[in-house]
């Protein structure tokens, strides 16, 4: 689903009002996303583990319910982990959020089509994610549904929630955020008052 | 071997399970990711039936990696139950416990490798041992009921306490071969 929006506004957009929320991205532009949206010891970004963004902030919000919990990641990394979306349905942890940035495309390895882009038999995110019994599911296309759902973003109660948002399929320059996976672990978890490891 | 152990020994063949589960409460374990195997069935029935955990059934054996490695960032000791067939599939997964040293506690219930009659479990069975360890995953195994207690408490030592990655192999001679009807005789 390749849309007009722009990655690097959407997330700063969503993020704008973060709180305590824990954001987890996945690999690729997700997390250059995040991190130009500003660093925080709350953020744990994932450069590898493909498919693995959506259970990853799965297991954070269940271990963590009182705080909310949100994965940025690729359309591309969410097919790869896409059962996930059957186990968070059925878990159902009230304070998880998955936003999905499709552009239809696998942007970081030379923009080739992915299982989402427009056309016959086009996997639909949002229509999957419902379908595993995802409590909250929201398709962003414009500008002012990603307004509604900033209102409240994050939101610590009633998810599980799925945003797939429709972004253009533009290139932004890579940025280098924390690559040190030790470091970003045990940065979150003395963030959350727990000891590094 | 007297009467009274031969009954003990009988009931321990049966309730290794239930040791299995007491060391994980004396961890203080809530979460149980699992994908189910029939080595596993006791288990998972407890962890269910219990108040203090949660059974966290997965699609894949990939997911449980990457939702271990979520619930330890935020502060829970979760174990993952799974079959050998499952571990090749935790392969890349696994990328992120080595790269972000997550602490990995996996308990494994072996196939292929003790009067298996289904060959297609003798492949992964058989390379359980060089696939974790290909990604650092210390493997520590238990062939007798008595040794089932003790490995799951020094691997839950050696994951919660020391922070590694650890399997356990549960190995099909302390299970029992599956059991299917009798192929029938083709001379």
């Amino acid at each position: 689903m390749t849309g007009t929006l722009d990655r690097r506004e959407v997330v700063a957009r969503l993020l704008e009002r973060r709180g305590e929320a824990l954001v987890v991205s996945g690999l690729g532009a997700a997390t250059y996303d995040v991190a130009a949206a500003g660093d925080s010891p709350r953020n744990f970004y994932l450069w590898g583990a493909m498919g693995g963004a959506a259970s990853l902030a799965c297991g954070l919000a269940l271990a963590r319910p009182e705080v909310a919990v949100v994965a940025f990641t690729g359309a591309g990394e969410m097919l790869m982990g896409l059962g996930s979306f059957a186990t968070i349905g059925r878990q159902a942890p009230v304070n998880l959020t998955i936003v999905v940035l499709d552009n239809g495309r696998y942007g970081e390895t030379g923009a080739q089509e992915s299982h989402t882009s427009a056309g016959k038999g086009a996997t639909d995110l949002a229509a999957v994610a419902r379908a595993c019994g995802i409590a909250q599911v929201t398709r962003v296309t414009s500008r002012e549904e990603l307004a509604d759902i900033a209102a409240d973003f994050p939101r610590r109660t009633d998810g599980p929630h799925v945003g797939v948002v429709a972004i253009a399929p533009t290139a932004h320059p890579r940025l280098v955020p924390l690559r040190d996976g030790a470091h970003g672990r045990a940065r979150m978890r003395v963030a959350l008052g727990l000891p590094a490891d | 071997m007297s009467a009274c152990a031969e009954t003990a020994a009988a009931a321990l063949s049966q309730s290794w399970p239930d040791q299995i589960f007491d060391v994980l409460e004396s961890f203080a374990v809530r979460l149980v990711p699992y994908v189910p195997d029939g080595g596993h069935e006791r288990l998972i029935a407890r962890v269910n039936a219990s108040a203090s955990m949660r059974g966290i059934p997965l699609t894949s054996e990939e997911e449980g990696i990457a939702l271990s490695a979520g619930a330890w960032l935020g502060g829970e000791p979760a174990v993952m139950l799974m079959q050998s067939s499952g571990v090749g599939n935790c392969i890349n997964m696994l990328s992120l416990t080595r790269i972000c040293r997550f602490p990995l506690l996996v308990l494994v219930t072996m196939r292929g490798e003790w009067g298996e009659f289904n060959p297609w479990q003798v492949p992964m069975g058989s390379a359980v041992e060089a696939a974790f360890g290909l990604m650092d995953v210390e493997c520590l195994r238990a062939d007798r009921p008595e040794e089932v207690e003790e490995t799951v408490r020094h691997a839950a030592t050696m994951a919660f306490g020391g922070g590694s990655a650890v399997a356990v192999l549960l190995s099909q001679r302390l299970i029992g071969a599956k059991v299917f009807a009798a192929k029938e005789d083709a001379r």
